[in-house]
């Protein structure tokens, strides 16, 4: 369990590391926190035989209110996320979802971008940032672009992103007024990659669920956006009837895969009882409770 | 504490003394094996087989070899053409035990490195020695090997099908054994019992997973042809035997040493093929070299356990009084079996547990498949064994609508019957007798931690009605402890006066050190400072036994009360000369001998260990041999048997299936306890190992033979947050077959824990007669009892 040979690029500056990226795309990675990369290539699983080590970067570390959103940098620390009254009070899902991620020690080395990047299926940060229509900002030698959540994920530990590429920033829309938000998930262990989470921003208009933004990770391939569950819920009250045909709805739109730890069956099922409590959490918080 | 122990034994035997090991190990002063760094040392490291069944052709090292940093490759066939197999039979069992149960024993040796054919995932075929491990592993890639593959035997049932494919063809059949007992009438009673239930249980295969994994480094010295190897085992003095017959090196030549050992838990309980290939490289290369197991590979080729299948019919009354007990069980052996038919061996004996049944029988199969070598994990043989019998006992309370804790209290054997001849032969070849325990007290003790029974049952009853679900789990066992066959310690008193103490235990975290010294403090009535333990080293016993089956403080307290009887004797009567005095009318006090009722007719340790020095001017009365030291074995007449009732509360979520425990609790009893905080702390360790295998651990395997958990990503050990409250009790009744009393506890505390969580869950889904009678308990399989009850 040692990693094959590579070379270990430290670039102090974004241009720098776009440089290298161009010079070694086809065979470099990016590190960034490197807590699935790592053991990736201690397994020899992932072989690159570059890194490009972001980690002396300090211009990819902030978080930034630019009015209608949070600008948030790759390589951002999931710990300052957590510790941020700023991403608590203006995308209190964020904040929400990073409570969920793994134990302290690996948060504290873990970054957003590293996380996004790596597109894990069970992971958090890719299902709210789909949930909340987060844009990610990419940068390589040939120009900037956005991509919009919705096509950043393609499948398992797949992202649009090009391999010269490198995730700089993640733009994730301030929470509206009224909005109440909640990440759920169940874990066979305490910090382990969920069985089944949904995270839920409701916007409630007195008893009516006025706005509705849920998705869910570890039931498929990449994050799910529950379109369906959103249909059922959206300018209804949240009653049982209501609240159970949700349920229903996301355990219908996900195809999760069985593995070691779940069946299929049971990570289907899962995916409703997450969505049900997921919504009511956050419209319970919407109603000015946290 | 038993306080009338305490002021028989006086002194230090049955305090929390602080652990004389944690001080190295706070400040980061501890020594593993991977800590160790010598001078030209180069590194070893084995390809690994990724097929579990294949036949092995052309193995082509050419490539490795020629790689920078590369010292030394080698095929299968180079390591059969130098070393021998191990010996399939590390573990003798005794004639005794051969008489009294029905055996048929073949057990495959075991090939270094195999050149004929791989027999599972994770067994090597080659391996390289380099500058460094990264290098090693670079030239491991470009081995070319030739695997065919051939049908695996991916599970026991597979292998006992007619026509399966051989594992060793040179066996004839894929059975290592065939075991078979009775007691009373067996089976033939079934047919006279009122009710009979007939249930398959099956525990899965989990492991030992110890913090720090495998790892060896050894040294060879050309001028003096003497080896020294560090290992990370359980057992130095197996390790030394088995370099020494396959290296024909005479023992004496070869020094095992186990350093600091993070966890052993069974699983460093026997020798591995890598102990004897790292000396032999050693030797081979005239370089230190070092091998350090990294977690993937530990995970496929240390050994696993459990992982039995087990049919039980149980017969018995109206009143729920148990009448006869058959079993029939495979155990599921993977490719080799290196502790024989130990495992089964303790299944046979436990089954019956802490009750008074009449009528018993049992056969068993040790069942070659090719899977990862199945050998004893904390409990060894009493978890899987338990699982069956106390979901038995749940099953015949439900039958007749009676409480589990009442059925078992009408089973248990009571106080008064002790000891309790059990009419089964132990693996000693002694015929069991329970020594010494009160069953039914140590169950109501558990449950009065709970509340009470009454109070149980109200509080189910309330959440009942409130559509939430809470069960009660009971699981009770008898651990046979302190097995022999024998341990070795040495006592000498030094010059300076102070008690070195050695012993053949091979500790690996549990506290031996300090044990130790509290037995010999107390037995040479010194300060605790003055006594020097050493243990895990063959260099300082001629033969040791090792640290496994729940056995040190029983066995090694043994060697050491003999040697230091048989060095006091000498002390006395070298004493009586120095004082001129009569040796009754002697008497040991304050660090030394005195004459009674005499304050100033004394002689401390240090003046007698001078005075019995060879040569001029010593002062031994004539006829007494010069020294004082005795190396002493303990051959203990046969097992002790400690005891426990678990219990716990747990909750239940209807939409999940989520198991939540409210409060675990154990009523232990160990006999006299040495140090109670140790102890304490022993039995924890096993309870959160056991919920680990009864809830989260599984090493899962696909019907092709492929393991699915192969890191620590997968397979699921607790953590310190999965740990639920746990209360421990213990009841101190002395074992009559001891100087002290004592009795063993390293195991006992895995082995109720996944019957317990079982039986709860089940208890809680009563309303549905739910039945989880195989582990893991799964959320899924918990959640989908609910389903079925609205569809």
């Amino acid at each position: 369990m040692k990693p094959a040979l590579f070379s270990h690029l430290v670039p102090t500056t974004v241009q720098e590391a776009l440089e290298m990226m161009g010079d070694h795309a086809a065979e470099a990675r990016v590190l960034a926190g490197g807590q699935s990369l790592v053991p990736m290539m201690n397994f020899r699983l992932a072989r690159p035989s570059v890194l490009v080590d972001l980690n002396r970067i300090p211009d990819l570390s902030y978080i930034d209110d630019r009015g209608d959103y949070l600008a948030v940098g790759a390589m951002t620390r999931e710990r300052a996320i957590e510790n941020s009254a700023l991403v608590r009070d203006a995308c209190p899902l964020v904040y929400d979802a990073t409570l969920n991620i793994a134990h302290l020690p690996i948060r504290s080395r873990g970054t957003i971008g590293g996380s996004i990047s790596n597109a894990d299926p069970a992971a958090e940060y890719p299902a709210t940032m789909l949930a909340l229509d987060a844009v990610m900002i990419a940068k390589s030698g040939r120009g900037e672009r956005s991509i919009p959540a919705a096509e950043f994920f393609e499948g398992v530990l797949s992202t649009t992103l090009n391999s010269d590429e490198i995730l700089t920033e993640i733009r994730v829309p301030k929470a509206p007024a009224d909005s109440g938000a909640a990440f759920v998930e169940i874990c066979r262990r305490h910090g382990d990659f969920a069985l089944a989470g949904v995270g839920a921003q409701v916007t409630m208009d007195g008893d009516s669920v006025a706005a509705v933004q849920l998705a869910a990770c570890g039931v498929g391939p990449g994050p799910v956006r529950l379109t369906e569950a959103e249909a059922v819920l959206r300018d209804n009250s949240l009653t049982n009837e209501i609240l159970s045909q949700a349920e229903q709805a996301a355990s219908a739109q996900v195809d999760p895969d069985g593995d070691a730890h779940a069946s299929a069956a049971y990570r289907r099922k899962l995916a409703g009882v997450m969505t049900k409590r997921a919504v009511q959490q956050a419209a319970g918080r919407a109603g000015g409770g946290v | 504490m038993n306080d009338d122990v305490r002021k028989q034994t006086g002194g230090y035997i049955g305090q929390s003394v602080p652990r004389r090991e944690d001080r190295n190990l706070l400040l980061g002063q501890g020594e593993f094996v991977a800590d160790i760094q010598l001078p030209n040392m180069v590194h070893a490291a084995f390809a690994r087989s990724p097929l579990p069944h294949a036949t092995i052709g052309d193995v082509d090292t050419e490539a490795a070899r020629a790689v920078d940093g590369v010292c030394f490759v080698a095929s299968g066939a180079d390591v059969c053409a130098e070393l021998p197999p191990i010996n399939g039979m590390q573990v003798v069992t005794p004639q005794g035990w051969r008489d009294r149960v029905d055996t048929d024993i073949l057990i495959p040796d075991q090939p270094l490195v195999p050149e004929d054919k791989v027999r599972y995932v994770g067994e090597a075929f080659a391996l390289a020695v380099a500058d460094s491990r990264y290098i090693a592993e670079d030239a491991l890639e470009l081995i070319e090997a030739e695997l065919i593959p051939l049908p695996p035997l991916a599970e026991a049932e597979t292998a006992l099908a007619t026509g399966a494919v051989l594992i060793h063809e040179h066996l004839g059949r894929n059975v290592a054994a065939f075991l078979h007992t009775k007691k009373g009438d067996g089976a033939a009673a079934m047919d006279a019992c009122p009710n009979r239930l007939s249930r398959r249980f099956v525990h899965h295969r989990y492991a030992a997973m110890p913090m720090e994994t495998r790892g060896v480094v050894a040294e060879y010295d050309g001028r003096t042809d003497t080896l020294t190897v560090w290992s990370s085992t359980q057992i130095v003095h197996w390790v030394r035997r088995e370099i020494s017959t396959a290296l024909d090196m005479p023992e004496e030549r070869i020094r095992c040493i186990a350093p600091d050992v993070g966890g052993g838990f069974g699983g460093k309980g026997h020798v591995y093929p890598e102990d004897i290939l790292v000396a032999w490289l050693a030797k081979k290369l005239d370089r230190p070299v070092k091998w350090v197991e990294d977690r993937h590979e530990h995970i496929l080729n240390a050994a696993h356990s459990r992982d039995n299948i087990y049919d039980v019919e149980i017969g018995f009354d109206d009143d729920g009084r148990i009448l006869a007990v058959t079993s029939s069980f495979l155990v599921d052996s993977g490719a080799y079996t290196p502790v024989g038919a130990g495992i089964a061996g303790n299944s046979i004996a436990h089954m019956l547990g802490p009750y008074d049944i009449p009528h018993y029988e049992t056969d068993c199969k040790i069942v070659l498949t090719n899977r990862t070598p199945n050998a004893p994990y904390r409990g060894a043989g009493r978890p899987e064994v338990g699982f069956a019998m106390e979901r038995a006992v749940d099953l015949v309370a439900n039958h007749l609508d009676l409480d589990p804790a009442k059925v078992r209290f009408r089973n248990m054997i009571p106080a008064d019957a002790m000891p309790y001849e059990v009419g089964l032969t132990y693996r000693d070849g002694v015929p069991m007798v329970y020594d010494s325990g009160d069953y039914p007290e140590a169950l109501n003790r558990a449950l009065d931690a709970l509340g009470g029974l009454d109070d149980i049952r109200a509080r189910q009853k309330t959440a009942l009605a409130e559509g939430k679900y809470l069960g009660l789990g009971i699981g009770c066992y008898v651990e046979g402890t302190g097995v022999g066959p024998f341990e070795g310690a040495s006592v000498k008193i030094d010059s300076t006066g102070k008690i070195m103490v050695a012993a053949g235990a091979c500790p690996q975290g549990q506290g031996h050190e300090t044990v130790f010294a509290q037995f010999a403090a107390d037995m040479w009535q010194v300060p605790i400072e003055d006594v020097f333990v050493t243990v895990a080293d063959t260099g300082q016993v001629t033969q040791g036994y090792g640290t496994i089956a729940s056995r040190s403080t029983v066995t090694a307290s043994g060697a050491i009360k003999i040697a230091s009887d048989t060095v006091q004797e000498k002390a006395f009567a070298i004493a009586a000369n120095m004082l001129e005095a009569g040796e009754t009318d002697l008497e040991m006090r304050d660090s030394g001998i005195g004459v009674k009722g005499v304050p100033d007719m004394h002689v401390t340790w240090r003046d007698i260990a001078r005075a019995a020095k060879p040569g001029w001017d010593n002062q031994r009365p004539d006829g007494v041999e010069a020294g004082l030291e005795s190396t002493s074995y303990y051959e203990p007449p046969t097992v002790t048997w400690a005891y426990a009732a678990n219990v716990a509360l747990v909750w239940i979520d209807p939409e999940t299936g989520q198991i939540d425990i409210e409060k675990y609790v154990e009523v232990h009893d160990a006999g006299l306890l040495v140090n109670p905080s140790l102890a304490d702390g022993q039995v924890k360790g096993g309870l959160v190992q056991g919920l680990g295998g009864g809830l989260l651990e599984e090493l899962a395997y696909d019907d092709q033979g492929q393991l699915l958990t192969g890191s620590l990503a997968d397979y699921l050990l607790p953590t310190a947050s999965d740990v639920p409250p746990i209360e421990v009790v213990h009841m101190e009744t002395p074992s009559p077959l001891n100087a002290f009393g004592v009795k063993g506890l390293g195991e006992g505390g895995a082995i109720a824990p996944p019957v317990v969580i079982a039986n709860a869950v089940c208890d809680a889904l009563r309303p549905f007669k739910a039945e989880l009678n195989s582990t893991p308990v799964r959320w899924g399989d918990v959640a989908n009892f609910f389903d079925g009850a609205t569809a």
